[in-house]
């Protein structure tokens, strides 16, 4: 028989801290990862925890880790110009798994015109080169969907 | 799963999933688990009649020994020989943001298209006893979802890491010549821990000074008759060096704890010691519970700054207070 904790108050000191969780990856081939670590330190910074998966993965590595990790959101860096291949297939991927209440965003060298492509897609977020950190750190806490209860 | 997903999954249904190898069920479970969210308790209850099948192997050591190189490498090891794996890999929380960046993965990611394995990555966040507690809940998890093999892998530097290592059948201790940990190993008390030593980086100079020194040092340990003796393996994880002969010697640990019902002894010891930990943190959790919602604690610290009251005295009638009447009974 399980009894629930006595009071309120106790169920919320028995709860750890609830931390956004995320997921940093690099689909495709190109080999800079300076943007993705720094966004990653970034996250970190702004109390996340934060999962990277280093270069070169493909989506059904992404979604995989994002499954395993059971992330809230999955930033995804591009430098390469193959997005617009890439990113219909990560969000296939996640669809595939069930990992349909994660938060898709994406930064790097994205063209405008490929935006609203991308969002009609799932993903989104679309963040260039000078973005602020303040800004992609706020994105992502504002807009995971808050399965955990109050995050 | 569908949108909210978190929330509205039953704990029963997600186990129910996870128990037919649903590994997304599995994955939310250790989410629950791990932040003690609501349905915390009912998961363990499920789960825990479909524990205690998969071997738990601690894998700690200093930051940059190859831990998580030699996982990656035990992993394949046991891949060959057709088991499933998990793995629990903690990092620390930074004690300045609460965030952490969980790097352990990036090693490991050579078995994504194999459902046999799965690896999950975790944050030390630094609350009182839930480090160790947490860990060995998500281990269930992985346990109950039928893994043959559950590594827990964990930076060797605080007393969480070895209550860790106190969860697992056997305990590999990495380390590596030339970080002075030969010395630090032996100060901070960890020796004790191991099951088994590894030397990694093992082509470096001073591999052998190390491994008489561990030798040196476990002479001084007190080691009754029949007790196991902790062997030395060398490795260079990179490579792939040693690895079998580490696989080997995991074995005979296995031999030796499944002999004369030691395995048996070794696991009530371990519960008793986990299970007075959650008491004591229960104990505490409800003990200042009720001192700070009725001022109790900040008064005896006016009276302490003014001397008026011992510290010792102050403990006895903080418990008298918080928990007197009817506070242990709640």
């Amino acid at each position: 028989m399980v009894t629930g904790p006595s009071t309120d108050s106790e169920q919320r000191s028995m709860e750890t801290q609830r931390k956004i969780r995320v997921l940093i990856a690099k689909p495709g081939l190109d080999g800079h990862d300076r943007g993705a670590k720094i966004i990653a330190r970034a996250l970190r910074d702004g109390g996340m925890e934060v999962i990277y998966t280093g270069l070169h993965q493909t989506p059904e590595m992404i979604a995989e880790a994002a499954l395993q990790e059971d992330v809230d959101a999955v930033g995804l860096s591009i430098l390469s110009g193959a997005h617009m291949a890439l990113f219909p297939r990560i969000l296939e991927e996640l669809r595939n798994r069930g990992l349909t209440d994660v938060l898709v965003y994406a930064g790097g060298i994205i063209p405008d015109e490929d935006i609203p492509t991308l969002k009609e897609m799932g993903v989104a977020g679309v963040f260039g080169p000078g973005t602020p950190m303040e800004e992609a750190v706020r994105f992502v806490r504002e807009n995971v969907t808050p399965r955990h209860g109050e995050l | 799963m569908t949108q909210g997903s978190k929330t509205n999954n039953s704990v029963a249904a997600l186990v129910s999933k996870m128990l037919s190898g649903d590994r997304g069920a599995a994955s939310r479970l250790m989410t629950i688990v791990e932040n003690r969210q609501a349905g915390y308790r009912e998961a363990m209850r499920l789960l825990m009649p479909h524990t205690g099948r998969a071997r738990i192997l601690g894998v700690t050591g200093p930051p940059g020994a190859g831990k998580s190189t030699l996982v990656n490498k035990l992993i394949e090891a046991y891949r060959g020989a057709y088991k499933t794996v998990g793995v629990v890999a903690v990092d620390p929380t930074s004690a300045v943001s609460g965030g952490a960046l969980l790097g352990d993965r990036i090693r490991m990611l050579g078995f994504y298209q194999d459902p046999g394995v799965f690896v999950r990555s975790m944050a030390s966040r630094g609350q009182l006893g839930g480090l160790a507690a947490a860990t060995v809940d998500v281990a269930r998890v992985m346990d109950a979802s039928g893994r043959d093999v559950v590594i827990i892998e964990t930076v060797g530097v605080g007393q969480d890491e070895v209550s860790i290592a106190e969860l697992a059948d056997t305990t590999l201790l990495i380390e590596v010549p030339g970080m002075g940990d030969d010395v630090q190993a032996i100060k901070a008390g960890v020796m004790e821990i191991a099951d088994i030593f590894v030397i990694n980086k093992a082509d470096r100079e001073g591999a052998d000074r190390l491994a008489n020194q561990i030798k040196t040092a476990m002479r001084l340990l007190p080691s009754p008759q029949d007790a196991w003796i902790p062997p030395i393996v060398k490795t260079q994880a990179i490579l792939g060096q040693g690895v079998d002969e580490l696989i080997e010697a995991i074995g005979r640990h296995r031999v030796y704890l499944e002999a004369e019902g030691r395995l048996e002894k070794e696991r009530r010891v371990r519960l008793e010691t986990e299970v007075l930990g959650r008491a004591r943190d229960l104990v505490l959790r409800r003990l200042l519970s009720q001192v700070e919602q009725n001022g109790t604690l900040g008064k005896l610290l006016d009276q302490l700054l003014a001397r008026k009251l011992d510290p010792a005295e102050a403990a006895y009638l903080l418990i008298n207070e918080g928990m007197g009447e009817k506070g242990m009974e709640a």
